[in-house]
């Protein structure tokens, strides 16, 4: 997605991801294709989010990519999953999991989550 | 084909974990965001059971690097007995700022280095909450705003496992404390008011962890 952004445009790229762009991947692509774009300076917003064990590998891959002199990891919001929407039991039974929520996520250094409660995530994005 | 194979998987795993658990002391990890008293809470745990301490305590964000276990430490309350291993872990976050250190006093040096371990740490926590823990005690610090993302992810990725919780809001000696703020962020879950660092409602964390636990 990166090769679209013009150099000469003073601006943050955002990427919105379908769900149906993300059903088709596995889970280290999908890790794989958010960490591309964050950390080049994109923020990343997923329709339909990730699963919790995706969510795990997330931050453990994250945290493996860190280094001083750049990458310092990343910003994540998406809102709490509400009792209501979770797998029934035998989908957790069967290791199904939930995942319709809406996730952005974006460099640390570029993007501040200003407020958060069960209904709202307000951020704000800035230039590197 | 698939659907029969993974029934058959996730009923080998049910009855393994039924007829093995009692076997061993249940791993009981203690997660958390940094800072929030994990390790505190540790050494007052093992402190009161065994009469050794975990690991040192500090102000400094990530003073937990590496997960220590602390095994056999038996529990007793209201005729209930329950023996633990406390597994101590990093504190979890999305990002580590080498610069964050330069703030403690620390030359760049040691902030990098710090920093290069946090992450390992970090990373180790996940692996632990995968693989290797029966149970888990999420410690938040009562003064701070549970509505975070870090929260809403640990807590998710343990009820997709299934693992008992029990969320203990640390600091009510703090005069900000504010413990129904964690309540009503994961009234799923029981939370226990706790000050690991002066041993306040203790009896009731042990009694809790006897029920949840045992």
């Amino acid at each position: 997605m990166a090769e679209v952004k013009d150099p000469d445009v003073d601006g943050v790229q955002i990427d919105l991801i379908s769900g149906e762009r993300m059903a088709g991947l596995a889970s280290m692509e999908k890790i794989r294709l958010i960490l591309d774009g964050v950390r080049e300076g994109n923020i990343v917003i997923l329709e339909s989010g990730l699963t919790p064990d995706e969510e795990s590998r997330l931050i453990e891959v994250t945290m493996s990519e860190i280094n001083p002199d750049g990458f310092t990891g990343i910003e994540i919001e998406s809102y709490p999953r509400s009792q209501t929407a979770d797998a029934s039991f035998l989908d957790r039974l069967m290791g199904k999991q939930s995942t319709s929520k809406l996730t952005v996520i974006g460099p640390a250094n570029q993007i501040e989550t200003l407020h958060k409660d069960r209904n709202l995530i307000s951020a704000l994005v800035s230039h590197r | 084909m698939g659907l029969l194979t993974d029934l058959r998987d996730s009923i080998s795993r049910v009855t393994a974990s039924l007829f093995t658990e009692d076997a061993q002391p249940k791993r009981i990890g203690i997660y958390g965001p940094p800072n929030a008293g994990k390790t505190t809470l540790a050494n007052r745990i093992a402190r009161d059971w065994t009469g050794d301490a975990v690991g040192p305590e500090s102000h400094i964000p990530h003073e937990t690097r590496r997960a220590r276990r602390k095994e056999n430490v038996e529990i007793k309350r209201n005729g209930k007995s329950v023996s633990i291993d406390i597994v101590d872990t990093p504190g979890v976050a999305t990002k580590v700022d080498y610069t964050e250190f330069l703030e403690h006093d620390m030359e760049k040096e040691e902030a990098v280095r710090r920093s290069r371990e946090a992450t390992e740490g970090v990373a180790e926590a996940m692996h632990w909450l995968r693989e290797d823990v029966d149970g888990v005690i999420y410690v938040l610090d009562s003064a701070d705003d549970p509505f975070t993302q870090v929260n809403t992810m640990l807590i998710g990725i343990i009820e997709s496992r299934d693992l008992p919780v029990l969320i203990f809001a640390n600091k009510i000696d703090l005069e900000e404390s504010n413990v129904n703020r964690i309540q009503n962020a994961f009234p799923q879950h029981e939370t226990v008011p706790l000050s690991a660092l002066e041993g306040q409602n203790m009896d009731e964390v042990y009694g809790m962890i006897a029920e949840y636990f045992g």
